[in-house]
């Protein structure tokens, strides 16, 4: 199978072909926000961290920051940095050049006189890439290019009875056709570790597997919080997942049945071609998909059985649910009915429909977060500002 | 037609597919054949109803695996949630 998309400098191929305005801290993002809003072609997000921050805490800022500006789907950066935060414009732009050659622009708001300047130098700037995207045409590549980012949010039984297992058969698919997919959410692999385990290539994505499970829960132990409270959610509950080993159960067949190759840390760039991979992310759904936009995803394939919203600033990001009411529902917010699969539908059938529609997406088709110009993300914390 | 499912054999929990009321008889496949129980409440749609009795203590069992406790006596055809069950962090590393 292949799809159309646009080849990068390092090698890379995008799905979408995007100009990031990127604020290196939180005093830069109402900038960014006012250079992104004159610019058609440009997008930016909301960057509350960057600044007062302990060192592991910066470093997944600096991988989420530097993660989407090598995101293939991004053409070009133009950096945004207020000039005295922790995260230095200079570290910042080191971060984006070890990981790719495209094209960054900077502009750091102290220096060149305030506010408007910056906006009026970091449009200019940014003007001036789009029309440089512009030119790029796009070429057909096979699937094996893309890493796709498997997030659930807004969990109900139905997301473990169909539309995680029509995502898991995406997974399967992908690796299949020699690309990527990205197992997530370290908090709802709890009560299912040992499944994924048994998947590993190896004692060490084996013991890897465990740690970050232990890892995530002795982290929020450390200070005196349990990850039950608030998981599973009231949705959750309501709509009858009853325990955090359910929702996990549910969660894990995003994953597919293929061998665990690999196990990142939080944002950190994932090798493409590499099958079936986990990153250690929260289970907090705009964090997560954050960071395996970071890693180098494309698109994102996210189910939901209480109908959730979520989209990217850079990565589409396509919305399934396995429930029948939530889709009649929601169908404003929801891309796929994967629902038949509980009433005897054909799972192959179901698959094949899905990766075609994956192609679509992929050689430019908008989702419904796209259309509706969704962008929240987050990015995930250790602990409180210092 | 069937209103309920459950995954895996070793499942002592069946998921409802359509809403069941009260007394309404509940039939899902199982093993080539069919189960038929009576529903004893009205059990939302995608929630979960005992298929046996389950004494307090005992595992609840879905997907084949252990999703939590009992902490009361659960009849078959009760719902089972969050009033009737815990959940209970088990070594899995040792279990494995």
């Amino acid at each position: 199978m292949t799809f159309y998309g646009y080849k990068r400098p390092d090698g890379r191929v995008g799905v979408r072909n995007k100009v990031l305005i990127l604020p290196a801290s939180v005093c830069a993002s109402d900038t960014t926000r006012i250079i992104a809003q004159q610019v058609e072609g440009a997008v930016t997000f909301n960057n509350q961290l960057g600044c007062s921050q302990v060192a592991s805490d910066q470093q997944y800022t600096m991988d989420v920051m530097a993660g989407y500006a090598a995101n293939p789907n991004v053409y070009g950066t133009v950096v945004v940095s207020l000039g005295c935060e922790n995260c230095q414009m200079d570290l910042v732009v080191a971060a984006i050049q070890e990981r790719t050659n495209k094209p960054i622009k900077q502009v750091i708001i102290q220096e060149v006189g305030g506010t408007l300047k910056a906006v009026d130098l970091g449009v200019r700037y940014a003007k001036e890439m789009v029309s440089d995207a512009s030119l790029l045409q796009k070429e057909e590549f096979p699937l094996s290019e893309l890493i796709v980012g498997t997030e659930c949010g807004g969990s109900d039984p139905t997301s473990g009875l169909a539309a995680n297992v029509l995502i898991g058969e995406m997974s399967d698919r992908i690796v299949a056709e020699g690309g990527t997919s990205i197992l997530s959410e370290t908090t709802e692999f709890i009560g299912a570790e040992h499944i994924l385990a048994r998947r590993a290539a190896n004692k060490e994505v084996h013991d890897r597997i465990f740690e970050i499970v232990h890892r995530y829960e002795k982290a929020l132990q450390l200070v005196g919080e349990e990850v039950r409270e608030g998981n599973p959610s009231p949705g959750n509950k309501a709509g009858g997942i009853t325990t955090l080993e359910e929702k996990s159960l549910g969660c894990i067949h995003k994953g597919g049945h293929t061998t665990v190759n690999a196990v990142y840390d939080y944002a950190k760039q994932v090798e493409p071609k590499s099958g079936l991979v986990i990153m250690d992310t929260p289970g907090n759904d705009p964090s997560s998909v954050a960071a395996m936009v970071a890693g180098g995803a494309q698109v994102v394939v996210f189910s939901t059985g209480r109908g959730s919203p979520t989209g990217n600033p850079i990565a589409p990001v396509i919305k399934i649910t396995g429930n029948r009411i939530t889709f009649a529902n929601m169908e404003d917010n929801i891309d796929v009915d994967a629902s038949p699969i509980i009433y005897g539908g054909d799972l192959k059938q179901l698959g094949d429909d899905f990766m075609k529609l994956l192609a679509e997406v992929a050689s430019g088709r908008q989702t419904k977060a796209e259309a509706l110009g969704f962008t929240e993300m987050a990015i995930a914390r250790v602990c409180n500002f210092v | 037609m069937h209103n309920a499912m459950i995954i895996d054999s070793k499942d002592n929990v069946a998921v409802a597919i359509e809403p069941i009321k009260a007394g309404d008889a509940v039939t899902y496949p199982c093993g080539g054949g069919e189960v038929q129980l009576t529903a004893q409440q009205d059990i939302t749609i995608y929630h979960k109803l005992a298929v046996r009795d389950i004494a307090k203590g005992e595992p609840i069992v879905k997907y084949g695996e252990h999703i939590g406790v009992a902490i009361s006596d659960i009849k078959a055809g009760e719902h089972v949630h969050v009033h009737n069950v815990e959940g209970h962090r088990e070594n899995l590393e040792e279990k494995e």
